[in-house]
C-alpha cells in the first residue's frame, strides 16, 4: 500500500487533558498536546515511545475510549468520539491490561465476543493459530502473561476488524508467544489490515513496523518509516556501526580509516562508527592483514533506531 | 466489510452471558438464594412479625413475610451482586473492552439490566415455590401490581449499585454494598415493615427504596392494594440515582 492512499485512520492536532490534579492544586495537566498520525491499511504503524509519553492516551482517544479535548480523529469514515456499533464492528482492539474477565474461560469468551458480530472469524481457527488450545480449560486468572496477551488478541481479532490497535501487544510475552504474535502480526498486515501498535521498545519497532511516530511529552516529534529514521539527515555522519572481536590492544589509531571513530568496548571488543563505506572495510581488511589479526567475530549494522530515538526523544528533560 | 450483530442479539448475548456468571458465582448465589431462604424461613418460624399477623386479620407469619423477602432478593440481585460484579469488571478492564466491541456501552448496560431481571425470575420461582409449601397464598389480583413494582424496584437498585460500581474501588463497592444490603434488609423496611419499626425510623424508611419496594409488595400480595406513594419513591430513586450514574459512572 502507498502512503498516498487515504489513510484508515488519521489523527490532527490532537489534545488531551487529564485533572483535575488534586497535587496540582486542582490543575489540569495537559498529557497530548498536538499528536499528528496517519495510519493506513496494510501496515502496521508504530507509536513509540517513553513511558507516560502518550502512546496509549492517543490510541484510547482514536479507539473511543477517552473523549479528546481538542483536534479530530477520523478512523475509518467515522468519528471514534461518537463510535457507532458498524464502526466498532470494524475495528478491533487489543487493550493493555487485557481486559478479559478473570473467571472466564477462553474459548467460551471468545464465543462470547464472536456473537457480536455478523461475520466473525472463526474461534477455532484463532484458538488454533495462537496457540489457546492449550490452555483452554484454564480460567483467565491463572493464565501466564503470555497466555493472556495472546487470547486479547485472538478476542481484537474474533470479529474480523479492518483496523486494529495493538496496545504495548509484546508486554509480558515469553520468547515462544512473540514469534507467534509477531507472526500473526505480519500475516494480518498482508492481509490488509490497517495496524497501529504502541511499544516502548525499540525493537519491536525496529521488527514489525512499516512507519514510526516517534511520540514525547505528548507531541509526535519525529516520523518515518525505520530506514528513514535511520539514515535521516539529523544523523548524517553517523551512519552504520561495525563491532568486531580479535585480539585486545589493538592500534585503531593506524588502523582504523580517518573519518571514523573507534573505540575498544572492553579488551578484544572494538566499536567503530560512522558513514562506513567499502573501501573502509577493505582498509581495515588490509590493516588486520598487515598486523596478523584475524577478527573472531564481525558484525556491520546500520545505526541504530535507539540512536534516534534518544536524539529526538526526551531533549526537554534533559 | 464487518459488521455487528443486531442490537437484539448483542444485548440478549450479554444478558445471557452476565446471567450464567452470577449463577456460576457462589458468594452471588448465597447472596441470591440462601440469604432470602433464611430470612424467609427465619421471619416464618420465630415472632417477629406477630405484632402485624394480630392486626390484619387472616394474614399469617407467611403471607406478610414472603412479599418482603421478594423485595430482599431484588436487593441482592440487583444492588448488591449487580454493583461487585460491575466494580470488578471495571478493574479488569472488561467494561472498557466490550466497549470497543459493537456491544457499546449502552448495550453492556442494557445486558446487565436484563441479567438483573433474569436472575430475579429465578429467585421469584425459588423463593414462591418454598413459600407456597409453607402455606404462602398471595391476593391474585394484587399480582400485576406486585410483579411491576419488583421490576421497577430492580431498576431502582441497579442503578444505585451501577452508581456505587462505577464511581468507587471494587473493594470499597464491595463493602458499601454488603454493608448497606444488611442494614437496609435488618432496618430498612424490607423484610420488617416500616409499621413496625419506631416511628420516626418509620417515616424514613418510607422513602428508602428498601421500604417502598417492601411496603408495595405487601400491599400488592396482601390486599391487592396499588402503592402510588412507592411507585413515585421507586421512580424518583430510578431517576436520580440513574442520572447519577450516566454522569459520574467512570469506565477505567
Amino acid at each position: 500500500m502507498l502512503r498516498s492512499d487515504s489513510p484508515c485512520l488519521q489523527i490532527d492536532g490532537l489534545i488531551k487533558d487529564f485533572g483535575p490534579v488534586p497535587a496540582l492544586e486542582g490543575k489540569m495537566v495537559r498529557v497530548l498536546d498536538g499528536i499528528n498520525l496517519k495510519a493506513f491499511r496494510g501496515q502496521v504503524t508504530a507509536l513509540l515511545g517513553a513511558n507516560g509519553a502518550g502512546k496509549t492516551t492517543t490510541i484510547e482517544c482514536a479507539q473511543g475510549l477517552l473523549k479528546r479535548d481538542g483536534g479530530t480523529i477520523r478512523l475509518l469514515d467515522g468519528d471514534p468520539g461518537r463510535p457507532t456499533p458498524s464502526l466498532r464492528a470494524r475495528v478491533g482492539v487489543m487493550l493493555q491490561d487485557g481486559g478479559l474477565p478473570p473467571s472466564a474461560r477462553p474459548i467460551p469468551l471468545l464465543r462470547h465476543v464472536a456473537g457480536m458480530y455478523r461475520n466473525p472469524r472463526s474461534v477455532d481457527g484463532l484458538v488454533e493459530r495462537l496457540g489457546i488450545d492449550s490452555f483452554a480449560g484454564t480460567s483467565i486468572r491463572r493464565l501466564s502473561g503470555g497466555q493472556k496477551q495472546r487470547l486479547a488478541m485472538a478476542a481484537s481479532l474474533v470479529g474480523n476488524p479492518e483496523v486494529l490497535f495493538l496496545d504495548e501487544p509484546s508486554a509480558g510475552l515469553d520468547p515462544q508467544s512473540r514469534v507467534i504474535v509477531f507472526d500473526l502480526v505480519r500475516e494480518l498486515r498482508d492481509e490488509g489490515l490497517g495496524i497501529v501498535l504502541t511499544t516502548h521498545l525499540l525493537d519491536d519497532a525496529q521488527r514489525l513496523a512499516d512507519y514510526v511516530y516517534i511520540i514525547d511529552a505528548g507531541r509526535t516529534v519525529t516520523e518515518g518509516t525505520v530506514p528513514e529514521l535511520i539514515n535521516s539527515k539529523r544523523s548524517a555522519g553517523t551512519g552504520r556501526v561495525l563491532t568486531f572481536e580479535a585480539t585486545p590492544g589493538l592500534d585503531l589509531e593506524t588502523m582504523v580509516p580517518s573519518g571514523l571513530s573507534a573505540i575498544e568496548t572492553r579488551p578484544g571488543s572494538y566499536t567503530v562508527t560512522g558513514p562506513v563505506t567499502a573501501a573502509d572495510l577493505a582498509a581495515l581488511a588490509t590493516a588486520w592483514d598487515a598486523a596478523g589479526v584475524m577478527p573472531t567475530a564481525l558484525q556491520l549494522s546500520p545505526r541504530s533506531l535507539e540512536d534516534v530515538f534518544l536524539e529526538v526523544s526526551g531533549k526537554e528533560r534533559r | 466489510m464487518s459488521a455487528p450483530a443486531s442490537l437484539a442479539k448483542r444485548v440478549a448475548l450479554q444478558s445471557g452471558y452476565e446471567t450464567m456468571s452470577m449463577l456460576r458465582n457462589g458468594e452471588q448465589l448465597i447472596l441470591a438464594i440462601v440469604l432470602p431462604l433464611l430470612a424467609l424461613i427465619g421471619l416464618v418460624v420465630t415472632p417477629l412479625l406477630d405484632s402485624l399477623v394480630l392486626e390484619g386479620a387472616g394474614d399469617s407469619r407467611i403471607n406478610i413475610a414472603t412479599p418482603g423477602v421478594l423485595a430482599l432478593c431484588a436487593m441482592s440481585t440487583a444492588f448488591t451482586g449487580q454493583g461487585i460484579a460491575t466494580g470488578f469488571d471495571r478493574r479488569y478492564g472488561v467494561l472498557r473492552f466490550l466497549s470497543t466491541t459493537p456491544l457499546g456501552r449502552t448495550g453492556l448496560i442494557a445486558g446487565k439490566a436484563a441479567a438483573v431481571i433474569a436472575v430475579l425470575a429465578l429467585q421469584v420461582l425459588v423463593i414462591g415455590t418454598v413459600a407456597a409449601f409453607l402455606g404462602w397464598r398471595p391476593e391474585p389480583a394484587g399480582i400485576p401490581a406486585a410483579l411491576l413494582m419488583l421490576v421497577l424496584g430492580a431498576a431502582a437498585f441497579t442503578a444505585l449499585g451501577l452508581l456505587v460500581a462505577g464511581t468507587v474501588r471494587p473493594e470499597a463497592t464491595l463493602a458499601i454494598t454488603n454493608l448497606l444490603w444488611i442494614l437496609l434488609a435488618a432496618g430498612g423496611g424490607i423484610v420488617i415493615p416500616a409499621a413496625a419499626l419506631p416511628g420516626e425510623l418509620a417515616a424514613v424508611v418510607q422513602v428508602l427504596p428498601s421500604g417502598a419496594l417492601g411496603d408495595a409488595l405487601r400491599d400488592a400480595m396482601l390486599a391487592g392494594d396499588f402503592n402510588f406513594f412507592a411507585l413515585l419513591v421507586l421512580a424518583g430513586w430510578t431517576a436520580v440515582a440513574g442520572l447519577a450514574a450516566s454522569r459520574w459512572f467512570k469506565w477505567s
